[in-house]
């Protein structure tokens, strides 16, 4: 694995590991940020891992430009990846079911599967948090099965409501707030993705892998989830 | 405890501080005042710590019932301030009396100016900093990201004695030089063109301007690279969307975008977009990486 150092702002630095999308990349995403925050310690202001890169926001108080790849080249040196204590493996419960994933029954008809078996497909996989952002918490989560794939709805809703699960292309997510958003929908979780008293606020975190777990309606209530039906778009 | 009443505010005043740090990784945006050096020329007139919460005043429209004697202080536009009447100008602290009113209408000169407290407004923090973000719901006077609205009432634990910036100190927030600009990111893969017009033309704010970005219109900048896969955004980082007009992304930004970027604005040159007007017209003068450090670490050592 080759890193490349770029410059992207006065303060911040992109650190390029790779040029796809891959969920084998995230341990080592995951290794090069527990690395690069001990190397940097107060000297980091904020580290953003994406898919393939780390943006690296330093203080030029405490740090200089040349220093600073000094502390990323040490960081970096004989890498390993996270292994499976890296980052956490969350099961998430969610209902499946049209009142609440309007899109459930068109994800069925576009990829010739039934109804069951997008449930069984979406929820048969531990998917990796490839990067947090949109919203507080909004986890960007991979790979899909690539016969569930589907593009962004042409027309984005104004509220989704929180707890909805969705995805777009081979990407998933759940809505930590209710707000607008153009992703597939297709069922909902009454678990609190996002909590200023969460320890870390955000549930998940990036590198962290998540399994959908299907309840039925009854265990939705049970568990606090709200079944305000959620619109479909003509 | 001294205090006052915003008798009169718009969404465009809002708690900020230096902003939101060590959470970005979680999705959560930067936030804090867009013009941090007013935002510390205010607060160092009263002797805070330079990134305690202020208010923002975007555009004016600010009504304020003093409630308690003591003394604050204006830095950044001058959006016509009076008390009780009487004109106020930025770059003071000044002492205020119970049952005073100050006003701010519009801009004379600027777009945002910062009104700071002794030791600060007090406010609890939401994550580290009571920068609101309205978007995303977080931080400002009640946790929840709510602008300021009539009613509110904000305190302060300090006092202080009135005293006028020197004038010679007073930041130089005007567009008569250009904005610098980092380069870097995706640079590289813009068309010689483009680069000659980011450098050479004039370009005008238009009027979609917020806290997350501000347009800017002149001639389309062609990206000649591949599509990108979103990465983490830096604050006065410029993007270039499919029309090729570009965007310089501000303090309430999304994380991640994936946008191709040609650069990033300096923290003097943001500070003082951060007061142009719709219709201004900015130029850019490219710079690189340590220069910038240099300049960033002089202007902090003034403090």
């Amino acid at each position: 694995m080759k890193v490349r150092v770029e410059v992207v702002a006065m303060d911040c630095l992109m650190l390029r590991l790779f040029d796809d999308i891959d969920e084998a990349h995230m341990p080592w995403l995951l290794a090069a940020v527990q690395r690069l925050r001990a190397e940097f310690g107060p000297g980091l202001i904020d580290l953003v891992p994406s898919y393939t890169t780390l943006m690296l926001h330093y203080d030029v108080q405490r740090i200089g430009a040349v220093q600073a790849r000094e502390l990323i080249a040490t960081a970096l040196e004989n890498l390993q990846p996270a292994g499976e204590g890296g980052g956490r493996l969350h099961e998430i419960p969610v209902w499946y079911h049209r009142q609440v994933g309007p899109e459930l029954e068109l994800l069925a008809a576009r990829s010739g599967l039934s109804v069951s078996q997008v449930i069984e497909r979406h929820s048969g996989h531990a998917y990796h948090v490839f990067a947090l952002g949109f919203a507080p918490g909004f986890a960007y989560m991979g790979l899909v099965d690539p016969q569930l794939a589907a593009p962004r709805l042409a027309t984005p809703r104004k509220r989704v409501t929180r707890g909805s699960v969705a995805l777009a292309e081979r990407q998933t997510a759940t809505y930590p707030q209710t707000s607008p958003g153009g992703w597939n929908v297709l069922g909902r979780t009454p678990t609190a993705l996002f909590d200023r008293a969460l320890d870390g606020y955000s549930l998940l975190q990036p590198g962290d892998r998540v399994r959908f777990m299907p309840v039925d309606h009854a265990e939705f209530l049970r568990q606090g989830g709200d079944d305000t039906p959620l619109e479909a778009l003509a | 405890m001294s205090g006052l009443l915003i008798e009169q505010s718009t969404p465009l005043i809002q708690l900020q501080d230096g902003g939101r740090f060590g959470v970005r990784h979680l999705g959560v945006s930067q936030g804090g005042a867009a013009d941090w050096l007013s935002m510390y020329w205010a607060n160092w007139l009263l002797g805070n710590a330079l990134d305690a919460a202020v208010i923002e005043i975007t555009l004016g429209g600010l009504g304020v019932l003093i409630q308690q004697d003591g003394c604050l202080a204006l830095a950044g536009a001058d959006l016509a301030a009076t008390l009780d009447g009487q004109a106020l100008e930025p770059w003071q602290s000044f002492t205020v009396r119970a049952g005073q009113r100050l006003r701010f209408s519009h801009p004379q000169q600027g777009l945002r100016a910062y009104l700071a407290a002794p030791g600060g407004f007090a406010c609890t923090p939401t994550l580290g900093s009571c920068s609101t973000v309205s978007r995303e719901g977080l931080g400002g006077l009640h946790g929840e990201g709510q602008a300021l609205v009539s009613g509110d009432t904000l305190q302060w634990p300090g006092t202080a004695e009135p005293r006028q910036l020197p004038r010679e100190l007073i930041p130089d927030l005007s567009l008569k030089q250009p904005l610098d600009l980092v380069l870097g990111a995706q640079i590289g893969d813009f068309s010689g063109q483009s680069l000659f017009d980011l450098f050479n033309r004039p370009w005008q704010l238009d009027s979609r301007a917020d806290r997350m970005g501000i347009r800017l219109l002149g001639p389309a900048l062609e990206y000649q690279g591949a599509a990108l896969i979103s990465e983490g955004i830096p604050l006065g980082a410029i993007q270039v969307p499919p029309d090729g007009q570009p965007i310089v992304l501000l303090n309430d930004r999304q994380t991640i975008g994936g946008y191709p970027r040609v650069g990033a604005l300096t923290p003097e040159a943001l500070a003082r977009l951060a007061q142009a007007q719709t219709g201004d017209c900015v130029r850019f003068r490219p710079v690189l990486e340590q220069q910038a450090q240099a300049r960033h670490l002089q202007i902090l050592a003034g403090f």
